[in-house]
């Protein structure tokens, strides 16, 4: 087994309300003749920076996730499937808890949490999140925003509209260092939780440093089915080979 | 896996596409880390190929030099992490005499497949070797390169007579640099004289016996044997020059590509009986004795830095355009990317 006490962090917890056939979870979708979610998992797989893959699932779907992986990836050893959680950071805590069980956990252990719908993620986006969780203790993945960002805090009339130079649009991965991460987290009142759900705000409102990492435009997530045939369309380019 | 696979879809216009990369039992999955540009690349990308071609072969990932490191193989033939050349052939079919690289059913990355510019390479075992430890990967990079010239030394010294006092290199480019140093190497006894229109490229060649311009070469000059590595509009006068100054039953290797047809004073090679052979590619043996070559002479690897040109790490489509830009300008050298995209 690798040692690099870097862990990837599959995040498949959602039931896919958005995609219209609430019967199956999004990431169970097909693309390309694959599931979503075996794709997302293949990248982390074939990448050698990470030690084992813990991929979060509800509980209802753990058994059809288990099946699906071993069907598509037969040789992945390395690969665990867990109950996910209540909220986004839930799940997080849960893949800590399981490696510090498991595996042991340490100052230096890295979890590079991802969407499981964001099949895209690159071999240079991935290795830039593990550099740089080790680099600032967190980093985000991010691209500059193309439409200019409205807010509106009573729903009905324009409040501000931020400098669009500064703005950027989050994608996922988002990397930590787990300890540092769960430290904070578990400081939080359960009124907090319930609002920060995004991990990265978390340290920002504690004061810790985020790095940004360089996304990809075609990084998407698969939430609609508009998304789909966005992947189906970029999966495509079926040319000479 | 969706694999990312950046391709040329026109003339100086790069795009990202995605192809499923199965991940089964055969195949070795391979990250690029330093890929070469060559100027088969360049015809791509500035779009000097004929239009047909163009059409007919884009869009299509460019570069068949190039480096990487295994990252998964269920074949147990490497180990995570092992440092390899890829061989851009893709042979289909065995033959008893006919060399892989001279099938027509043999596919060859950036010219009938992808090249090398994805995200990862998925290859078979046989298409890729180890390179030998603490080798410069800079220069490794454009290990194709020195296999095309090392497979037609090889084929030389099949071909060839054995009177080989004087052997003759035509063109003062990469092609030539590399040809003429292994010619010293694999022929120490004989004398290797280079011929170019450049005379402080020709300075470069430090380890050629003589050097001359094209258009200075004394009338009672002779060579034995000739390489032309020209190519191109000049390819027709390097060929005759050579004809001219080759003494009869000599050999002449042509290496240079051109786009058009090329004049040869076949007169000369019928009164000469000369014996002119083309050159082209390599396959898997050339790659492994030409690296064995490295590890038995490593001042061939210091020579070859002195051919690297620039190096550019690659982020993005804009760092991948600017090598290619600078690539055209340079005057000798092999431009590398060092593949972080």
């Amino acid at each position: 087994m690798k040692k690099t006490n870097v862990y990837g962090v599959v995040l498949a917890g959602g039931v896919g309300t958005r995609m219209g056939n609430v019967e199956k979870p999004k990431q169970f979708m097909e693309v390309g003749k694959k599931p979503i979610i075996v794709h997302t998992i293949e990248k982390f797989v074939v990448h050698p920076g990470f030690e084992r893959i813990i991929v979060l699932s509800p509980k209802a779907w753990i058994k059809y996730t288990q099946d699906v992986i071993r069907k598509y990836i037969p040789n992945a050893s390395d690969i665990d499937v867990i109950e996910g959680g209540a909220t986004r950071n839930e799940t997080i805590m849960n893949s800590i808890r399981h490696i510090e069980e498991q595996y042991g956990l340490d100052e230096d252990t890295i979890i590079v949490t991802h969407d499981s719908v964001r099949p895209f993620v690159t071999h240079r986006i991935l290795e830039d999140n593990i550099r740089y969780a080790r680099e600032a203790g967190a980093c985000d993945t991010v691209i500059p925003a193309t439409d200019t960002i409205v807010e509106s805090t009573n729903h009905c009339n324009i409040t501000n509209i931020p400098d669009r130079a500064k703005m950027y649009q989050g994608q996922t991965p988002q990397s930590f260092r787990a300890k540092k991460l769960r430290s904070v987290y578990e400081a939080l009142t359960d009124e907090e939780k319930q609002i920060l759900t995004d991990a990265c705000k978390i340290l920002v409102l504690k004061g810790e440093q985020v790095r940004l990492v360089d996304g990809e435009v075609f990084n998407i997530k698969i939430t609609y089915p508009y998304d789909l045939r966005v992947a189906e369309s970029l999966l495509g380019g079926d040319i000479l080979c | 896996m969706l694999n990312t696979v950046y391709q040329l879809k026109a003339p100086r216009q790069f795009e990202v596409a995605f192809k499923d990369i199965e991940l089964d039992q055969e195949h070795v999955i391979v990250r690029p880390t330093h890929l070469s540009i060559c100027h088969a690349d360049q015809r791509y990308y500035q779009g000097t190929r004929p239009e047909e071609i163009l059409r007919q072969k884009l869009p299509m990932a460019l570069i068949h030099e190039g480096i990487g490191t295994v990252v998964m193989d269920p074949t147990g033939s490497f180990r995570q992490g092992d440092h390899v050349v890829m061989i851009p052939n893709a042979p289909v079919e065995r033959d008893e005499i006919i060399a892989e690289n001279y099938l027509r059913s043999s596919k060859f990355c950036a010219s009938s497949k992808d090249g090398f510019m994805q995200e990862y390479v998925s290859l078979l075992p046989d298409r890729l070797v180890l390179l030998p430890e603490g080798i410069n990967p800079i220069v490794a990079a454009f290990t194709e390169i020195v296999s095309v010239s090392y497979h037609a030394v090889s084929r030389f010294r099949r071909f060839a007579h054995s009177r080989r006092d004087v052997i003759g290199v035509w063109g003062d480019g990469n092609l030539g640099y590399i040809t003429s140093l292994l010619l010293k190497k694999l022929l120490p006894d004989s004398r290797v004289l280079v011929f170019g229109r450049n005379h402080s490229k020709l300075n470069d060649f430090s380890f050629a016996d003589e050097t001359y311009l094209v258009s200075e070469i004394p009338s009672e000059l002779t060579i034995d044997h000739a390489f032309e590595c020209v190519g191109g509009m000049a390819s027709s006068k390097a060929v005759n020059q050579i004809i001219d100054h080759i003494v009869p039953e000599g050999t002449i290797a042509l290496l240079g590509v051109s786009e058009d047809e090329v004049p040869i004073n076949t007169r000369m090679v019928l009164e000469k009986g000369l014996h002119l052979y083309g050159s082209s590619r390599s396959g898997r043996e050339d790659f492994v004795g030409l690296l064995k070559l490295y590890e038995e002479n490593p001042d061939i690897v210091s020579y070859l830095e002195n051919i690297v040109g620039s190096q550019f790490e690659v982020h993005t489509i804009a760092d991948l355009v600017n090598a290619f830009e600078t690539d055209i300008h340079k005057l000798i050298g092999k431009t590398v990317m060092v593949w972080k995209e």
